[in-house]
């Protein structure tokens, strides 16, 4: 053992090491006030800016999308409330005993619940798992009455997008989808984040930025957990503007029951305006499937599908108008006086020109045919020779002119322009001459022309109207959710075509008669109710030479395709109608019986709404006669 | 502890003259201290999810008066008393580690407490003081010419091996630092021989591989994302990114006291324990922490006086000890917290939370008391 205390003093030695130290003390200290200058002075920026996002998570709050209203404010799209089935783990004790019993309550596969929870294992705390959107009425009920069985689980209130007629008018109304990476980066600064939904398709495009409504949302003040604290800010969501449209729900309905089964379009139209009262095409598509989000699956059955169902034909297809395009013919020879009215000219059921032989419809011809007659009988020989007379060049200038060849510029995405063919596309497209044999092919609307059925619309409207070709337009009105008017749509001019006094009487005269003469083309469209005017056309989808098949023995993708255009009344007419149905067969037996259907329709809806008129639409249609 | 112990032999007597020596300032800074340390534990804690509000508080209040009474006791007794209970204190801080593994509760992957009915005793800062108590009293004769050498410190060592080892084991890795750092400060105070010195070094350096190699796996972990703290930020480097985004967005006048929002949003870890100076330092600003390792600085400096004023060895090197023991803790945790050290929960002295924690440094306060007091006694 060492002695104990010594009392022995400090020698210099020791003192002289104190006295390092104390210097070496404050430089110690002098480097953790420097480490601190640095994380807070120099720094200090980011570390608040880094702070302040720990802290603060933003909750979004979806303004509800505007609702679509028909012309007589029928519902055409809404958002109605959806659940979704949520799952917040750290409230359940068991999590796993929790999805099978909810699997169990909800006859659902439990693999698929579990799936749910294993693939958001890495989740941040607190943050709710999605198991499974908008869950139907029952499992809702049965989530609510088995509440305290299943802690964890919960119901998200969320407005989902529903089209209650489905596929009926798909291709007008269009679909949303969830925002992509590249619109995202596009429109980040108009407010729109990632998950968001958008217009991807139809009117829900076009109109997306008065559909749409403005997100609100809750600035969240969490703890570390994730646990909301309180909330910091909150921004209202402002619901989306509704929509009113031209469209009449009862007609869009006839129309796509007209179609059902088949390939094809319809279209029908105000003359005087131009508003679309009913645009159908057809095979169709549901755009609720997009609005509960699509699987990969189904968008892939959808591309695959043959038909395509999500082209819409009446902007989108290109045909050869067949006989419809005679009307080109007839008016431009008249305009350009190569006949007149009363000017007959001989079928004797072919015409030779060159080496080649065109021949008519009907065999052994039509014998003397005048103005009248050719348009009533649909005789191929006057026209070819309306056409030799008035050349390529002036046959597309009045093409043109009608509205053919060039997008009606429709408020729709994707429309397309069809093609009239003349010298100088040939030499540029081909680099050839125009020959003098292919005249007559372009003359009967066969050969390189083709036309959307959009397009004949416009051009049967004008020739209803007087000559006005108007752009069609299906969106009447936009209002705020609170009612008051945000922007207000009428009809708009392309031009007025200044015909010939004289030229369209007779040509109206001659289509009043397809329907209604004994030996019209088109007398299957025949009305008692009212007195319709119109014009078949069988378009060629395969050129047959020489030979005259009836087309329902033809296998159906080189079956022709049925036109029938049309206007009623005959005189002062109200609507035009176009019918396309691919691979129809005969205009008169294929589409003028769809035609009748449709505008039968409407004039008894029109005498029903007397009653039902709300004195904005009279006022609506004065303002286009006036027009 | 065995100084309250009063002795019949020998009555507690003060001197007049012991009494007008008194050292006010160390006492008041120590005050000053402790009460910013419970203030910034009532921030700290507030709204706790597991405590309720100003509980934690409130208990550390109820520390401090226990330990204000070990620290009158600890300049009351002759510090020369010490000299003779050393070994005894040793003895009975061994047995208390001792009985850890037996005993000892397990909190957090650790079993550091030994749970005395009302409150629980963590005898690995009783080890500190231990550590010292022996030095000072194996050291305190005539430094031999050119310092000690090993052969000379054998006794020291062996001392001082179980109670790290122990501490070590239990593991409180930042404790059983704090006692390494404080045996050698010591040594080298009381002067060490430039050749057992080197030795020693070279010693250190060949064993830190095998030491790697008996650190936890957390423990690893902790020193690699204090390398490197955005290899996992949600994980082991959460900690000192929590605390550093805390002390800088305190910025220069911080953020007002109850006002720092990564302390009240529980973003810190640990937050009224190891990492109270960032809770401080968010609310303060750097001006705040400035004031308060001013105040560190100045104890320490004050403490280096009492050292150099003592009136005998014995008394320098205990001085010395326990300046060692506040200087080394105050340092390592806030380089700990700011990043500049990995993170090994080490508390800050005054102002972490935990009762045995703020015992021994009013002890070590009082000891410093102690000397200073006594110095012009003979």
């Amino acid at each position: 053992m060492l002695p104990l205390t010594s009392k022995k003093e400090i020698d210099e030695q020791f003192r002289r090491r104190l006295r390092l130290l104390i210097s070496a003390v404050s430089i110690v200290f002098l480097l953790l006030v420097g480490r601190l200058w640095v994380l807070q002075v120099l720094q200090g920026e980011r570390f608040t800016y880094l702070s302040e996002n720990n802290r603060i998570r933003l909750r979004k709050v979806p303004g509800i999308r505007g609702a679509v209203f028909d012309r007589r404010g029928r519902l055409l799209i809404h958002s109605p409330p959806s659940f979704d089935l949520l799952l917040m783990p750290e409230d359940a004790e068991e999590p796993e005993v929790t999805l099978r019993r909810l699997a169990l309550l909800l006859g659902r596969d439990e693999k698929e619940l579990l799936g749910a929870l294993a693939k958001n294992k890495f989740r941040p705390p607190f943050e709710e798992i999605i198991l499974s959107k908008a869950i139907d009425w029952r499992s809702v009920v049965a989530v609510e009455t088995h509440q305290m069985d299943l802690p964890g689980v919960s119901l998200r209130v969320r407005p989902k997008r529903s089209y209650p007629d489905k596929g009926m008018n798909a291709h007008l109304l269009g679909y949303l989808g969830e925002i992509g990476p590249a619109q995202l980066k596009a429109l980040r600064e108009r407010g729109y984040g990632l998950g968001d939904e958008i217009g991807q398709f139809g009117l829900e495009k076009m109109l997306e930025k008065h559909l749409r409504g403005k997100n609100g949302g809750q600035q969240v003040e969490v703890n570390a957990i994730g646990r909301q604290v309180r909330v910091l800010h909150q921004v209202r969501d402002v619901p989306g503007h509704s929509a009113y449209l031209t469209i009449d729900r009862e007609l869009q309905k006839t129309a796509y029951q007209a179609l059902d089964g088949k390939e094809g379009a319809i279209i029908v139209l105000e003359v005087n305006s131009g508003a679309i009262l009913a645009l159908v095409s057809t095979p169709t598509f549901d755009p609720n499937v997009f609005a509960r989000g699509i699987t990969l699956e189904e968008w892939q059955t959808i591309l695959r599908d043959e038909m395509h169902p999500l082209q819409n034909r009446a902007i989108q297809g290109q045909y050869p108008p067949g006989s419809i395009f005679k009307i080109v013919l007839a008016i431009a020879a008249l305009e350009e006086s190569e006949i007149e009215p009363e000017t007959r000219l001989f079928c004797n059921g072919s015409l030779v020109v060159g080496n080649r032989v065109f021949r008519d419809w009907k065999k052994g011809g039509h014998g003397w045919v005048d103005f009248h007659k050719g348009i009533v009988e649909s005789c191929d020989v006057y026209f070819y020779q309306l056409g030799q007379r008035l050349g390529v060049d002036r046959i597309a200038n009045y093409a043109r002119m009608l509205g053919l060849g060039v997008k009606t510029g429709i408020a729709l995405e994707g429309e397309m322009s069809g093609l009239i063919p003349d010298t100088r596309w040939k030499k540029k497209r081909f680099g050839q001459r125009w020959f003098p044999g292919e005249t007559p092919s372009v003359a009967i609307g066969q050969g390189y022309v083709s036309v959307t059925p959009l397009q004949m619309a416009t051009l049967m409207a004008a020739v209803a109207n007087g000559g006005t070709l108007y752009r069609p337009w299906f969106v009447r009105r936009v209002e705020s959710a609170d009612g008051s008017l945000i922007q207000e749509y009428g009809p708009e001019k392309i031009r007025s075509v200044p015909f010939k006094k004289g030229t369209l009487g007779h040509l109206r005269r001659a289509l009043r008669d397809v329907v209604n003469g004994a030996r019209g083309t088109g007398r299957k469209a025949r009305s008692d109710l009212v007195e319709i005017a119109g014009k078949t056309g069988t378009a060629q989808v395969v050129q047959m030479r020489g030979k005259i098949i009836k087309s329902e023995q033809l296998p159906y993708s080189i079956r022709d395709h049925a036109w029938f255009v049309a206007y009623a009344p005959s005189e002062r007419p109200e609507i035009a109608v176009v019918v396309l149905v691919e691979h129809g067969g005969h205009g008169g037996s294929g589409a003028a019986p769809l035609a009748k259907k449709v505008i039968e329709r409407y004039f008894s809806l029109k005498g029903n709404q007397v009653a039902l008129s709300d004195g904005r639409e009279t006022s609506e249609q004065e303002e286009a006669h006036a027009n | 502890m065995e100084e309250r112990l009063p002795s019949r032999k020998r009555p507690m007597r003060i001197d007049r003259r012991i009494a007008t020596h008194f050292d006010w300032s160390l006492f008041a800074l120590a005050m000053i201290l402790a009460l910013v340390g419970i203030l910034t534990i009532y921030s700290a804690t507030r709204d706790s999810i597991q405590e309720g509000s100003g509980i934690l508080a409130l208990r550390q209040l109820y520390w401090l008066v226990i330990a204000v009474g070990a620290m009158v006791v600890s300049f009351m007794v002759d510090y020369h008393r010490m000299n003779h209970l050393a070994y005894h204190f040793y003895a009975g801080v061994l047995f208390l580690l001792f009985l850890i593994p037996l005993f000892g509760l397990v909190s957090g992957g650790s079993q550091r407490w030994l749970y005395l009915g009302y409150f629980s005793l963590q005898p690995s800062e009783l080890g500190k003081l231990a550590i010292v108590l022996v030095l000072a009293r194996n050291l305190q004769f005539d430094e031999p010419t050119g310092g000690y050498c090993l052969k000379n410190l054998w006794l020291s060592f062996l001392l001082a091996t179980p109670i790290f080892s122990l501490i070590l084991l239990q593991p409180d890795l930042g404790t059983a630092i704090v006692i390494f750092i404080v045996f050698f400060s010591v040594v080298l105070i009381a002067g060490l021989h430039s050749g057992s010195f080197l030795r020693l070094a070279a010693v250190g350096i060949v064993l830190l591989p095998v030491g790697w190699q008996f650190l936890k796996a957390y423990q690893k972990k902790r020193i690699w994302t204090f390398l490197n703290p955005d290899l996992d930020p949600l994980g082991a480097g959460y900690h000192v990114i929590q605390s550093k985004i805390a002390i800088g967005s305190g910025r220069l006048l911080g953020k007002g006291y109850l006002e720092g929002t990564q302390n009240r949003l529980d973003f810190l870890p640990a937050q009224h324990t190891d990492f109270i100076f960032s809770v401080f330092a968010e609310e303060w600003g750097f001006v705040g922490c400035v004031i308060l390792l001013g105040l560190y600085l100045t104890l320490i400096l004050l403490s280096l006086r009492v050292v150099r004023r003592a009136r005998d060895r014995f008394g320098a090197l205990l001085a010395f000890g326990m300046t060692a023991i506040l200087f080394w803790q105050a340092t390592i945790s806030v380089a700990m917290v700011t990043g500049i050290l990995p993170v090994a929960g080490i508390p800050l002295p005054f102002l972490s939370y935990g009762g045995s924690s703020l015992v021994v440094t009013m002890v070590a306060v009082g000891v410093l008391i102690n000397v200073s007091m006594r110095r012009f006694t003979f």
